[in-house]
C-alpha cells in the first residue's frame, strides 16, 4: 500500500475484504450491486403497473407468485397498485439513482480522481453502505406487514399519509418513513465523507480548478443534499408521530396543516432531483473529452453554472404545488425562479454540444450512451418549462405529461448516464473490457424503446390522462386513448427485456471479457492514467503530483494526443 | 480560490479531517433543527391567541435554570480543552467530569419538568403547542444524551490515560458538538418558554 493518507492495512479475511470492507473501491462496488438489484425490483413494479394500465384487472403474466392479499391470481387490486406507484418512485429515486450515481460512482471515483488512497473516514463509509442496505431491507419488508406497503405516493402527501384511516396502511407506511430516514442518514454520512475527502486529501498540484468535473458534481450534490434534507427529516419525525403517537402536525382536525408537508417535501425534493442529476451529468463530462479527444468546452462556466443551479434549486420548490391551494401571489415568483433555473442547465448542455463540435469523435458504447443522455435529457429539460409556467401547469398538473417529463429527465440521467458510466469505468473497476457489440445493441434498443414508452405519454398527458389512476377504462374520455396505453405497455416490456443484454454483458465480461489495460481509453485523469487496473489497495504505487488540468487532449507539440494530469508537459507520457 | 486553497503539503492530519467532518455534520444538524424551528414559527404565526393560553403553562423558571446549567457546561468543556492544550491532565479530567455532571443535571431538571407537566395534564396530545414542546425538547434531550455518551467516553479515556498522544483532539470535536447542543437550546428557550 502507499505511504500516505489513512494508512489502514490491507485486510486478508474474506469478511473484511468483501463484506465489511472499508476500502472505497469495494464499497463503491457494493453500492453498484445494491442499486442494480433494487433497479430490478423497480423495473418489475413498472411492468406490473403498465400491464394493469393497458389491460386493467386481468391476470398479469409473471405475477402469479405474488401472495394474497397483494394480488389475487396475478390480478392486482387498487390497494396494491397504489403501493406499486409509491414504491416504484421511492426505489428508483432513493435506492437506485442515489446509490448508483453517488454511492457507486462517487465512492469509487472521487478518491481515485483526486489521487487519494481512500476516503477521509473509511469506517464511516462502510457504515453508510450498511445503513442503506438496512434501509432497503426495511423497505422491502414493508410489503409483508399487515395492511401492506406504503401507498400514499412517493411524495407521501398528508393527510393521506398522516392517518392510517385514509389508506388502510398501518406499519407499511411507518416502515417506509423509517427506510427513508435510514437512507437520508446513509447519504448524510456519505456526503460528510465526500466533502472532507475532497477538501483535505487532494494530491499536491490538484487545485480545485484542476479537479475532474465529476468531483465537482459529487461535492455540489453532497452540499445540496446536506442543506435540503434537514427540514424533511424534521417533517418525517412529525409525520411518524402523527401516525404512531396521535399528534396532529399535519392533520387539520387536530390543528395541523397538511400543506406544510408538501412544503417540507419539495424544499428537499427539488434540490434532491439535482442531487441525482449532477453526478449523472458528471459522468457525461468525463466521457465527452475522452471520446472527442479535445478539452471539455467551458470548464469554469460549467462549474459556476452548477453552483448557480444548486443555489437556485432552493427557491423553486412551490412549482410542485401550483394546484395545491397555495397563495396565488407566490405562484408567479416560483414560476420565474423555475424558468430561471433552466438557464444554467441550458449553459451546461450548450457546453456539451460545443465540446462535440470539431472533435474527432470515437463512437464507443460509453460515448453513444453519453450522447443519448444529452439528447433525451434536452426533451426532459424543455418540457420542464411547460410544467414550470403556472398557467400551463394548472392544465397538465398530475397528468401523464408530468410523468413523461420527469422520466425524460431522470431516466437519461440515472440509466443512460449510469450505463455510460458503467461501460466507461467497468474496465477500471473489474479489469475487463465490456463487449462493444452487445453494448451498442443495448444502447440502440434502450434509447429507442425508451422514447417509444415516454413520448406517447406526453400525448395522453396533454389529452388529460391522469397519473396514479388504477383503471383508465373507468373514464369515458380516456377510452379513445387506450390503444396508446397498450402501445406504451408493449414498448415498456421491450425496454425492460432489452436490459437482459446489459445484464448478460456485465457478468459475461466480468469473467470472460478481454483483459483491460491500465488506460484503455487513453484518458488523462488520475484514475486512468496514474492508477493500475484494477487499482490495488491504496490505489497508487507512488503519490502522483498533478501538473495541469484534467482534459488536456490534442495539445500541440506533444507526442501523444493525451497529456495525463500527473505528467509534466514536455516529458514523455507514461 | 484555486491556488489559495490548494494543499501545501499532502499529508492531511487526522485533526484537519476530524474537525471538518464535525463541521459538515453540524451543518446538516443545523438544517434539521432549523426545519423544526421554521415549522414552529410558521404555526405560531398562524395560530393567534390560542397559542398563548397553551404556552403560558411552561415553567420559565426551570427553563432558565437549565439555560444556566447548559451554558456553564459549555464553559467547562472549553476549560477541559484548554487544560489539554497545556498538558494539564488532572484539570482536564476534572473539567470533563464537571461537564458530565452538568449534562446530567440538565436532564434531571428536564425530567422533573416533563413529570410535572404530564401530571398536570399537558401531554404531547394536549394541543399543537405541547406537541411541538415535547418533540423539540425531546429531540434536543436526545442530543444531550448523545453528548453524555461522547463526553463520558472522553472522561473514561482521560482516567485510563489513553486520551493523549494524538487522540486528545477529540475533546475539540466533541466540544464543537456540545456547543451546538447549547446553541440549539439558546433558540429553543425563547421560542418555547418566552413566546406566550
Amino acid at each position: 500500500m502507499s505511504e500516505h493518507g489513512n494508512g489502514h492495512a490491507e485486510p486478508t479475511s474474506f469478511l473484511r475484504k468483501y463484506v465489511f470492507s472499508i476500502d472505497h473501491k469495494v464499497i463503491g462496488k457494493q453500492y453498484l450491486f445494491l442499486s442494480l438489484f433494487m433497479a430490478l425490483f423497480g423495473g418489475l413494479m413498472a411492468y406490473y403497473m403498465r400491464w394493469q394500465l393497458a389491460w386493467p384487472e386481468t391476470a398479469i403474466p409473471g405475477a402469479g407468485w405474488i401472495p394474497e392479499p397483494m394480488a389475487f391470481g396475478g390480478i392486482i387490486p387498487p390497494e396494491f397498485y397504489n403501493a406499486l406507484i409509491t414504491l416504484h418512485g421511492t426505489i428508483m429515486v432513493f435506492f437506485v439513482g442515489m446509490p448508483l450515481l453517488l454511492g457507486a460512482l462517487g465512492n469509487y471515483l472521487v478518491p481515485l480522481m483526486i489521487g487519494a488512497d481512500d476516503m477521509a473516514f473509511p469506517r464511516l463509509n462502510m457504515m453508510s453502505f450498511w445503513t442503506i442496505t438496512t434501509a432497503s431491507l426495511v423497505l422491502m419488508a414493508s410489503f409483508f406487514v399487515e395492511g401492506g406497503a406504503a401507498s400514499a405516493g412517493w411524495t407521501g402527501y398528508a393527510p393521506l399519509s398522516a392517518d392510517p384511516i385514509h389508506t388502510g396502511v398501518g406499519w407499511g407506511l411507518n416502515l417506509w418513513i423509517m427506510a427513508l430516514a435510514l437512507e437520508f442518514t446513509s447519504f448524510l454520512m456519505g456526503g460528510i465523507n465526500f466533502l472532507t475527502t475532497v477538501v483535505t486529501m487532494r494530491v499536491p498540484g490538484m487545485t480545485m480548478f484542476r479537479l475532474p468535473l465529476m468531483v465537482w458534481m459529487q461535492i455540489t450534490a453532497a452540499v445540496l443534499f446536506m442543506l435540503s434534507v434537514g427540514p424533511l427529516i424534521a417533517g418525517a419525525i412529525l409525520l411518524l408521530l402523527d401516525r404512531t403517537v396521535g399528534t396532529g402536525f399535519f392533520i387539520p382536525e387536530r390543528g395541523g396543516d397538511p400543506l406544510l408537508w408538501q412544503h417540507l417535501f419539495w424544499f428537499f425534493g427539488h434540490p434532491e432531483v439535482y442531487v441525482v442529476l449532477l453526478p449523472g451529468l458528471g459522468a457525461i463530462m468525463e466521457i465527452l473529452p475522452v471520446f472527442t479527444r479535445r478539452p471539455i468546452f467551458g470548464y469554469k462556466t460549467i462549474v459556476y453554472s452548477t453552483i448557480v443551479a444548486g443555489a437556485l434549486s432552493f427557491l423553486v420548490w412551490a412549482h410542485h404545488m401550483f394546484v395545491s391551494g397555495i397563495d396565488p401571489q407566490i405562484v408567479m415568483p416560483f414560476s420565474i425562479t423555475t424558468i430561471l433555473i433552466s438557464v444554467p442547465f441550458a449553459v451546461i448542455i450548450f457546453a456539451f454540444m460545443a465540446s462535440l463540435w470539431g472533435g474527432s469523435i470515437r463512437f464507443t458504447t460509453p460515448m453513444l450512451f453519453a450522447i443519448g443522455t444529452i439528447v433525451t435529457f434536452i426533451i426532459g429539460g424543455v418540457t420542464g418549462i411547460f410544467n414550470g409556467s403556472a398557467p400551463v401547469d394548472i392544465f397538465i398538473h398530475d397528468t401523464y405529461f408530468v410523468v413523461a417529463h420527469f422520466h425524460f429527465t431522470l431516466f437519461p440521467d440515472v440509466f443512460l448516464g449510469g450505463f455510460a458510466a458503467l461501460y466507461f469505468w467497468f474496465p477500471k473497476m473489474f479489469g475487463k473490457m465490456m463487449n462493444e457489440t452487445l453494448g451498442k445493441v443495448h444502447f440502440w434498443w434502450t434509447t429507442i424503446t425508451f422514447n417509444m414508452v415516454f413520448i406517447p405519454m406526453f400525448l395522453i398527458g396533454a389529452g388529460g390522462h391522469m397519473r396514479r389512476i388504477y383503471n383508465p377504462l373507468q373514464y369515458d374520455f380516456l377510452k379513445p386513448m387506450q390503444d396508446i396505453n397498450i402501445f406504451i405497455t408493449w414498448s415498456a416490456v421491450a425496454l425492460l427485456v432489452g436490459q437482459l443484454v446489459f445484464i448478460f454483458n456485465f457478468f459475461w465480461s466480468m469473467y470472460r471479457g478481454k483483459k483491460a489495460e491500465d488506460n484503455p481509453w487513453e484518458a488523462t485523469t488520475l484514475e486512468w492514467a496514474a492508477a493500475p487496473t484494477p487499482p490495488p489497495h491504496g490505489n497508487f504505487e507512488t503519490v502522483p503530483t498533478v501538473y495541469h488540468g484534467p482534459y488536456e487532449y490534442s495539445c500541440p507539440g506533444q507526442e501523444t494526443d493525451w497529456q495525463p494530469q500527473h505528467v509534466e508537459k514536455g516529458s514523455v507520457a507514461a | 480560490m484555486s491556488e489559495a486553497i490548494a494543499m501545501t503539503e499532502h499529508q492531511p492530519t487526522h485533526e484537519v479531517k476530524g474537525r471538518m467532518g464535525m463541521w459538515w455534520f453540524l451543518a446538516s444538524e443545523i438544517m434539521t433543527f432549523g426545519g423544526f424551528i421554521a415549522i414552529y414559527v410558521l404555526y405560531r404565526m398562524a395560530s393567534g391567541g390560542a397559542w398563548s393560553s397553551m404556552a403560558e403553562h411552561v415553567s420559565t423558571l426551570m427553563g432558565t435554570i437549565n439555560t444556566v446549567v447548559l451554558l456553564t457546561s459549555s464553559l467547562t468543556i472549553v476549560k477541559a480543552y484548554e487544560a489539554i492544550d497545556k498538558q494539564d491532565r488532572k484539570s482536564a479530567q476534572r473539567f470533563l467530569l464537571i461537564t458530565l455532571i452538568l449534562a446530567f443535571a440538565f436532564l434531571g431538571v428536564k425530567a422533573i419538568e416533563y413529570a410535572t407537566e404530564i401530571s398536570n395534564g399537558y401531554t404531547p396530545l394536549t394541543g399543537i403547542f405541547w406537541s411541538f414542546y415535547f418533540v423539540m425538547t425531546g429531540l434536543h434531550g436526545l442530543h444531550v444524551v448523545g453528548g453524555i455518551v461522547a463526553i463520558g467516553a472522553l472522561y473514561i479515556m482521560a482516567i485510563r490515560g489513553t486520551l493523549w498522544n494524538g487522540t486528545q483532539k477529540r475533546v475539540e470535536y466533541i466540544g464543537l458538538y456540545w456547543h451546538f447542543v447549547d446553541i440549539v437550546w439558546i433558540f429553543l428557550f425563547p421560542l418555547l418558554y418566552l413566546s406566550y
